[in-house]
């Protein structure tokens, strides 16, 4: 087994997680990694080795889905967040169920773009410098996303809980 | 003037992930220890990330399907590729692709397009075969860095490339190893070996450590009269250049290949 195989299977959990984000579909997400591996095997040698490989392999399955998806000629339908992720985080406490649906559904009334940085970078923790790469952006227009995403959800989250009673925080 | 200055909203996100230079961190701590508002809004934003982290993970972890396993391993797309398949895809990108004939240009422009990240291209490895080939085979008196008598040659080579190299037999083609020398290649070093037909015409086989590289069939590229042949296997890359017909450097192409098999 390569080097480049372990370091591509260690980043299967991301690339799932990333693949169920974009195609709100568990089994397609499956089907999209499994296409992204593929093609990150063929193409190994565009990758430089000091560079991370998360992000080089987010911005090849994030190509390989739009491509995907220009083919088709219906949108997907668009699942909620809270229903694809509905198996993430389990073991947490009731609570933390409960809390994980509300910030998934708050996340998912964020505009997209934003939506996308603030999950690229809080869940995935990619440098604001990778998600402009992976994104195909400048750096500033990843910042102010971030930032206005992270304003809008947190209006969102306080909206539904009133700051001293809030459980959210103890999720983790 | 360093430490006065308040803190960008930059500086404050990145305080957020963590990220802050540690030069900073100071400063954005007195900060928000003089604005309450702020902090509150910094520790939303750190809470909300680990709210969004821990609603999002967990369910990809379980149970990887084997098929996403096996997509880690070069070859597995479609299956080991036996001599039988490769060399039917070097016939059938003979037949489709290269009925005009590409140039190494054309192929260099091809895969360039599709870079991703990197400056390594795949197009580097007939390229540098084939000049490679041009500076050292015009070469009369000393077109071989080590001559083929000389019995360290290979082990040499194998050395310095970190793989063992064979010098296939090209006896059959009429086709009689020269020597070889040692050339910088793209990352690391290559190894070129020379053979020479009777009239004086010469072949050479580059072959560079690629431990990065992964199973190719075979691709055909031609420049200017030289033809070139050139894949990957067994963390290698090899290329077959001579100024011969595709038909012919094919057939001596698998030789190469079949005897090159470990």
């Amino acid at each position: 087994m390569s080097d480049f195989s372990r370091k591509l299977e260690a980043e299967i959990p991301a690339l799932r997680r990333y693949a169920r984000y974009l195609t709100r579909d568990a089994d397609r997400a499956d089907d999209l990694v499994q296409d992204s591996l593929e093609r990150a095997i063929a193409k190994r040698r565009l990758w430089h080795n000091p560079e991370r490989l998360r992000p080089w392999l987010f911005a090849l399955q994030r190509n390989v889905y739009l491509n995907q998806l220009r083919r088709q000629t219906r949108r997907p339908a668009e699942v909620p967040m809270d229903q694809v992720f509905a198996e993430s985080g389990q073991g947490e406490a009731q609570t933390g169920q409960i809390m994980a649906r509300e910030v998934l559904v708050a996340l998912d009334a964020l505009e997209p773009d934003q939506r996308e940085v603030l999950v690229l970078v809080a869940v995935e923790g990619l440098l604001y410098r990778e998600v402009a790469t992976v994104l195909g952006l400048p750096a500033g227009t990843v910042m102010s996303r971030l930032s206005r995403g992270r304003a809008q959800l947190r209006k969102a989250l306080a909206g539904d809980s009133p700051p001293a009673t809030s459980t959210l925080w103890r999720v983790k | 003037m360093n430490g006065q200055r308040p803190p960008s909203e930059q500086d404050l996100q990145a305080y957020v992930d963590g990220w802050l230079a540690p030069t900073r961190q100071a400063a954005v701590e007195a900060y928000l220890a003089e604005h309450p508002e702020e902090a509150a809004r910094i520790q939303d934003y750190r809470m909300q990330s680990a709210a969004v982290r821990t609603a999002m993970r967990g369910a990809e972890s379980a149970a990887v399907p084997e098929r996403l396993l096996r997509a880690t391993h070069s070859g597995a797309a479609t299956g080991r590729a036996t001599w039988l398949t490769r060399a039917a895809a070097a016939v059938l990108l003979l037949a489709v692709g290269f009925g005009g004939g590409w140039s190494l240009n054309e192929i260099l422009n091809e895969f360039g397009g599709e870079r991703v990240a990197g400056q390594a291209a795949e197009g580097d490895l007939p390229r540098l075969a084939a000049a490679a080939h041009r500076v050292y085979s015009a070469e009369v008196r000393h077109a071989v860095e080590v001559r083929a008598e000389e019995a360290h040659l290979l082990g040499w080579l194998s050395k310095r490339l970190g793989q063992t190299l064979i010098a296939p037999n090209l006896d059959p083609y009429g086709y009689r190893l020269m020597g070889g020398r040692l050339l910088p290649a793209a990352s690391g070093a290559a190894a070129q070996l020379m053979y020479e037909d009777g009239t004086g015409r010469r072949l050479t086989i580059y072959v560079q450590d690629d431990p990065e590289g992964t199973e190719t069939a075979f691709r055909f590229a031609e420049e200017g009269g030289l033809g070139a042949f050139y894949w990957r296997d067994n963390d290698m890359g090899y290329a077959l250049v001579g100024p011969l017909q595709r038909a012919e450097l094919l057939d001596i192409a698998e030789a190469v290949y079949r005897q090159s098999e470990k």
